[in-house]
């Protein structure tokens, strides 16, 4: 049998992030507890350091290794940049929360790089086994870290559910999987797909698709398999929540594009269908119970779901430019996300969790700046100009006009208006309701910094909103 | 109809009954035992399908030793098996339904029309000295050699979980100190002491 050495180079960030993290869980076994500091800051240095290894092997070509099932394209680069970003910014943020908590464990960092393997591995996947190989791992790190505060009864709920519905989930997508390798005869999603379109009955091919399709939307988070969302968030603490809603969001979008585009792309007309029911009643049930709400995590909860109701409008238009909006949405939602959960950090303390919504009564008082701030990111997720929010919103709009379906636009706009009512609320909580507690609000001023360059990322993106488009645009080969 | 096809249907009927009895039988052992029935009727069905190292693969570790294993803690355990029941009756109109429909549908799908062996010949049956467990472990070592280290990656994940959610260090824990366990000498645990005979009296 001929067989081709395959390009290591291409995979050099996924082969530098799992060896740092072998390195980090074995390190971490020989550090005393006070010198764990080390384990974190070797952490962010293994993230930076495959920010660097990807920057470095961005080109605009598209190259196959690893016997085809590996791809690096511009899609893939981008969306590892973003991993990267988002996953340091995750764990600066929560580096203080788990020390409150007694959390600041090596195997916080060690699952969070795992994860974070697991995602690039998503994103680069190119056919249907490593697609999978890589949700499973990304799956297991979270379960894992959602189960870790191990006292809690409603982490440990949070993570039995989360597990259950996941497994479920995953076997829904691999059935899927087996169907249309049985039909197609490979798992390489470039002969999916010449199979695909020389196939003559699409009958089973369509089977598989609704397989497929569950177990992705459940990925995503989508309406009808949107109820582990809330209690997962809701239950996990608010460090584990800021890792699992904004970075998984972009892999998952990887997956979904890998899976519908790149393998499934002649069954176009079909997953258009799926993909408008899934959109529609993700804007509908995720803006609509967000109201209901009391606590701010699950009501940050349901604004995801929303949100990938947004981001699944982008991808149903079927053309490159509605892709580009959609994988621009994601992006920006995962930096809006990190800022709103980055919030209940902010304000939280030893002791303290601020995830009811009451707690953030009368901040203005107590502290202008920061709830300037966050008024900021609420107006951002409404999708209020000028913040980066509206321009996410409006060019998937724009898509969704461009392939005739004015009618869906003015669904989807329809439904953000009423998803405006929550976030409102939150900043009339902020700036016209007396304060429960009169304390000074003295947030440590590392997350206070974070959280402000944050917020203001939301507004200077949102002036400048061309140079982000510009890049997933490129990466979608426009 | 063919011997294979007899012996098809014969494993493939076991199967379907005794995972249906998994999860309706009321003993939690006897389902862990049906679920041992499972594994062996579907390693049949691969011997039929020449996966043979498949079908070894599958008793060995499912058989041999996950389920062991699944016995001891279900033995361990103390199962309500009442509260589990609760809400049965409730919800078996609805969930029969969906069921139904969905394997009605799912029926359809995968079934003769599209599936039959008019469709889909037989593949031609292999030489007698055709390895299975060789063409197995060229392919897992050449083109899926990244899924196949993945995997690696994720029993690791596996492992990691499993101890950070299951070790306890608790203040007052007694260890076994090995290394100076090995280290002592007879001086240290043994004392000779030297005794007056008494005389008979």
């Amino acid at each position: 049998m001929n067989f081709e050495i395959p390009n290591f180079m291409l995979a050099m960030p996924e082969i530098f992030v799992l060896g740092m993290a072998c390195f980090i869980l074995i390190l971490d076994l020989f550090l005393s507890e006070r010198s764990r500091v080390v384990t974190y800051l070797l952490t962010q240095a293994t993230l930076v350091g495959a920010f660097l290894l990807s920057l470095g092997l961005y080109s605009s070509a598209r190259e196959l290794t690893f016997s085809d099932s590996f791809v690096l394209d511009p899609m893939a680069s981008v969306l590892k940049l973003a991993v990267y970003a988002a996953v340091f910014m995750v764990l600066l943020y929560s580096r203080r929360y788990l020390r409150e908590r007694g959390m600041f464990r090596g195997e916080f960092f060690v699952l969070g790089l795992f994860g974070v393997l697991g995602m690039m591995v998503m994103i680069s996947a190119h056919s249907l086994l490593t697609i999978y190989m890589g949700l499973e791992l990304l799956s297991l790190s979270m379960y894992a870290m959602v189960a870790m505060q191990r006292d809690s009864r409603v982490a440990a709920e949070a993570a039995m559910k989360y597990f259950i519905l996941g497994a479920m989930a995953s076997a829904m997508l691999l059935y899927g999987m087996s169907m249309i390798y049985g039909v197609t005869g490979s798992l390489e999603l470039g002969e999916v797909s010449a199979a695909v379109a020389g196939q003559g009955s699409q009958l089973i091919l369509i089977f598989g698709l609704v397989f497929l399709m569950v177990g992705v939307a459940f990925k995503l988070g989508a309406v009808p398999f949107h109820m582990w969302v809330p209690d997962v968030y809701h239950g996990a603490s608010t460090a584990v929540t800021l890792y699992i809603s904004t970075a998984p969001k972009l892999a998952a979008f990887a997956m979904l594009m890998r899976l519908l585009v790149d393998g499934l792309g002649a069954l176009q007309p079909q997953w258009h269908d799926i993909l408008l029911l899934l959109a529609i009643l993700s804007l509908g049930i995720g803006n609509v119970v967000a109201i209901a709400q009391t606590n701010i995590k699950r009501m940050l909860a349901y604004s995801g779901i929303s949100h990938v109701g947004f981001l699944l409008l982008g991808v149903l238009s079927g053309s490159p430019e509605g892709y580009a909006a959609g994988m621009f949405y994601a992006i920006v939602y995962v930096l809006m996300g990190l800022g709103g959960f980055g919030m209940v950090i902010l304000m939280s303390r030893a002791g303290f969790e601020a995830d009811q919504l009451e707690d953030y009564k009368g901040l203005n008082e107590r502290s202008p700046w920061f709830a300037l701030m966050m008024m900021f990111l609420m107006f951002s997720m409404a999708g209020v100009p000028p913040f980066i929010g509206f321009w996410a919103k409006l060019s998937v709009l724009q898509a969704v006009v461009d392939a005739n379906m004015v009618w869906l636009a003015a669904v989807a706009v329809l439904f953000s208006v009423i998803g405006a009512f929550y976030y409102l609320r939150l900043i009339k909580l902020m700036y016209f309701d007396g304060p429960l507690e009169l304390s000074p609000f003295r947030p440590s001023p590392d997350v206070a910094l974070l959280f402000s360059v944050n917020a203001l990322a939301v507004l200077l993106i949102g002036l400048f909103p061309s140079s982000l488009m510009a890049i997933c645009r490129q990466a979608m080969g426009l | 109809m063919s011997f294979e096809q007899i012996l098809f249907y014969l494993f493939s009927g076991v199967l379907v009954l005794s995972a249906g009895a998994v999860i309706t039988v009321r003993n939690p052992v006897h389902a862990a035992m049906f679920l041992v029935l499972c594994f062996v009727t579907t390693s049949a069905l691969w011997l039929l399908l020449e996966a043979e190292f498949l079908a070894i693969t599958l008793v060995l570790v499912y058989v041999g030793a996950v389920m062991v294993l699944f016995l001891f803690v279900v033995m361990m355990l103390d199962i309500n098996l009442a509260r589990m029941r609760e809400g049965f009756a409730r919800y078996l109109p609805i969930g029969g339904i969906v069921a139904a429909t969905a394997v009605g549908i799912m029926g359809l799908a995968v079934g003769r029309i599209n599936f039959g062996l008019d469709v889909w010949p037989a593949p031609p049956a292999r030489a007698a000295d055709y390895s299975n467990t060789r063409e197995l472990g060229e392919q897992l070592y050449t083109t899926y050699v990244y899924p196949f280290e993945i995997a690696s990656v994720v029993l690791l994940v596996a492992i990691v979980a499993a101890i950070a959610l299951t070790l306890r260090t608790r203040p007052g824990t007694r260890y076994q100190k090995i290394e100076e366990q090995v280290v002592v000498k007879k001086s240290d645990r043994l004392r000779v002491v030297q005794l007056e005979s008494e005389g008979r009296k």
